[in-house]
């Protein structure tokens, strides 16, 4: 090899590792006398475990008595899991109505399956997935909706605001006349329902039986709790965010303080705020929703902590990123959406989904304002005295379910950071 | 290989600066800079490090504010008006010495993006224009590649071709050879030089000598937040006149 003259050598390829099986454990467990050693005693130690475990969970468990007492003496009692499932999963919704937790769930589980697909990430397809998917699931947990004019009138507003910002000088005149004229009525539609002239007139869908939130619980609970708040309080986070890094005192200084005051108390004391204190302050006769109630605590509170994640992101951009923006025109919004959070939002991805994984799991302190969610629902299964003495199974039961939800998005995580990184590697 | 200077007498003005001043905190990074740039004009800008060269020209495009002094580029005073700013970005283009591309979009989407979204030019156009600028810079077959896959001459080929992308009437230049291998100064400066060949008015701050003689109208020395010295390029390198553009000029080319 080496006396090819200098010009002419051939570029070769790396030493192949033609070790095998055999040669792989040498190298990576045997390699020394206290490796070796090491490697034996935790084989040893997990196969001990294990077979204590299997033992228990599989070929001494019951998993068809009918009550308590018939488990005694044996392995685990999975027959408990089997007779509480639906109590587990949907907690004292309607018996016979369960089947609309079940497909509400499975709405939900679709909405953010398909929206972790990249291909999926186009403004109007997101739009269209999560307010389709979301009037069913709300329509098959609430059973009846009765959408208020208002709502309507907010939705023209906003599409003819964002149509107006946004499609200046791209659309044609009529498109654009379009977006004037639903403005205009979506304005003019809410101040005369302000000031009363126009009747609250509220559309009517009502296919299945009422249940209020107070009814809910289990699995629907949980995914609620922690998609909407987490949907609602990624986009608030990023407002926070940029408002602390503003130029404008006030702004900076409002996006601050409210960090620092959320960041400053747990979850919990805004849960009991929002549970006893908010009624006291709100005029006799209006209330709002308890369920409604936890979930603002839970955006107000999520979006504090994804706030400081994504200032961090921001801030490790080099600022010539925010001069090649500036220096081309761009103007702050543009420059923003399309330079710097793209960017931002990749570098924190990591710690972004570990926090969305913490709220997933930290919604079960809803517990504290009497809101069931699956861990919940799960201790309620304990509580019936003919199928009392087997905490352990249903936590376990709860924990592998936790772990399934938790592990995906874990996964996902991986897959995302390599999926945005394609390409831009240097 | 000297460009006889040009007559630009006649030629007006299109960009003014009367007793610029900017400090940082307290210290005087511009002080009392007046300088009228010809349309056409080349004018290569050298220092020492900390003379206040690069503040200068990124005070034209706003990237700096200056403190005091009047500031005009094509007819528009640059003030805290946010449509004058904008307005002057738009006929000004920029190319840095990290070259700052945006390292998550294509070569091509970093072309198109000013013109799609600043100008609201349609697409297809934007990208027509996108890569008949990358044939320009001799680049057309990177255009789907994103910058990290690029070597640094690449790059800085690429920002050239984003700058002016949107049909700027001035370019400034801020050391854009700085940050590149040896081996890759070259290829851009000849982007550079091709440039100046079609008449664009370019302002370069540039430590490369050769390219200064070869396009440069007029060189401009600052030290010390002042303008020292400036003259045609054969003048100034043959007769410095004064004491510290001699000692500046000693240094950097005493290899060359």
């Amino acid at each position: 090899m080496t006396d090819m003259p200098v010009g002419e050598r051939k570029q070769l390829a790396p030493p192949v590792d033609d070790s095998g099986p055999f040669g792989w454990a040498r190298k990576h467990l045997f390699s020394s006398w206290g490796n070796a050693i090491t490697t034996v005693v935790l084989i040893v130690a997990m196969a001990w475990i294990l077979s204590w475990f299997l033992e228990w969970a599989v070929f001494t468990a019951n998993f068809t008595a009918s009550t308590g007492s018939e488990c005694r003496g044996g392995g685990a009692c999975w027959a408990l899991i089997r007779e509480k499932w639906r109590l587990i999963f949907f907690g004292t919704f309607p018996f016979d109505q369960q089947w609309r937790p079940f497909f509400a769930v499975v709405i939900m589980l679709a909405m953010l399956v398909t929206t972790s697909d990249r291909r999926m990430w186009k403004p109007w397809r997101l739009l269209a997935i999560w307010s389709i998917g979301s009037f069913f699931t709300f329509l098959l947990m609430f059973g009846q909706l009765h959408i208020p004019l208002s709502l309507f009138l907010a939705i023209a507003l906003a599409i003819g605001g964002v149509g107006m910002g946004f499609r200046k000088g791209i659309a044609q005149a009529g498109e654009m006349n379009l977006y004037r004229a639903l403005a205009a009525v979506g304005l003019a539609g809410l101040v005369l329902l302000v000031v009363g002239v126009l009747p609250n007139w509220k559309l009517p869908i009502a296919p299945f039986s009422y249940v209020e939130t107070g009814l809910w619980g289990g699995i629907p609970v949980t995914l609620i709790l922690a998609t909407y708040g987490l949907l609602f309080a990624f986009p608030y986070g990023i407002l926070l965010a940029l408002g602390r890094r503003s130029n404008l005192p006030l702004i900076k200084g409002l996006c601050v303080g409210f960090i620092e005051l959320i960041r400053g108390v747990p979850l919990i004391s805004l849960l009991i705020m929002a549970s006893v204190m908010l009624p006291l302050f709100l005029p006799t006769g209006v209330t709002f929703d308890k369920f409604l109630r936890a979930q603002v605590a839970v955006i107000l509170f999520a979006g504090a902590y994804i706030a400081e994640i994504i200032r961090g992101g921001l801030q490790s951009l080099p600022k010539g990123q925010f001069e090649a923006a500036d220096a081309m025109g761009l103007n702050y919004v543009q420059k923003t959406a399309l330079i710097i959070l793209p960017q931002a939002l990749r570098v924190v991805i990591p710690p972004l989904i570990n926090t969305f994984i913490g709220f997933f799991k930290d919604t079960s302190l809803v517990l504290i304002i009497g809101i069931f969610d699956f861990l919940n629902t799960a201790n309620q299964a304990l509580v019936d005295p003919a199928w009392a003495g087997y905490p352990g199974e249903v936590y376990l039961f709860a924990a592998f379910v936790y772990f399934c939800f938790c592990y995906s998005m874990s996964r996902y995580s991986k897959y995302l950071e390599v999926e945005l990184n394609k390409g831009t590697r240097r | 290989m000297a460009a006889t200077a040009r007559d630009l007498s006649n030629a007006p003005s299109v960009i003014t600066l009367r007793g610029v001043n900017k400090w940082f905190g307290q210290f005087h990074v511009l002080s009392d800079i007046n300088l009228d740039v010809k349309e056409g004009e080349k004018i290569v800008v050298c220092g020492p490090s900390g003379s206040g060269k690069s503040t200068l020209i990124r005070c034209i495009n706003r990237l700096e504010e200056h403190q005091a002094g009047d500031l005009v580029v094509h007819g528009v005073p640059l003030t805290n008006d946010v449509k004058n700013i904008e307005m002057i970005r738009r006929e000004v283009g920029m190319v840095f010495q990290s070259f700052n591309l945006f390292p998550h979009l294509t070569i091509l989407d970093n072309l198109t993006l000013a013109p799609i979204w600043v100008k609201k030019m349609p697409k297809k156009d934007a990208e027509e224009i996108a890569m008949n600028l990358l044939k320009r810079v001799r680049i057309p077959e990177q255009a789907l590649k994103y910058p990290g896959q690029l070597s640094g001459g690449q790059q800085q080929r690429v920002a050239i071709a984003r700058a002016l992308c949107m049909r700027p009437k001035i370019m400034l230049f801020d050391e854009p050879t700085s940050a590149l291998d040896p081996e890759m100064v070259k290829e851009v400066l000849d982007v550079m030089v091709e440039l100046a060949r079609e008449g664009m008015t370019m302002l370069v701050v540039t430590h490369e000598m050769g390219f200064a003689r070869a396009v440069a109208d007029r060189v401009i020395f600052m030290d010390r937040g002042e303008i020292v010295e400036q003259n045609e390029p054969e003048e100034f390198f043959a007769n410095p006149r004064n004491e510290r553009t001699k000692l500046f000029l000693g240094q950097i080319l005493r290899h060359g």
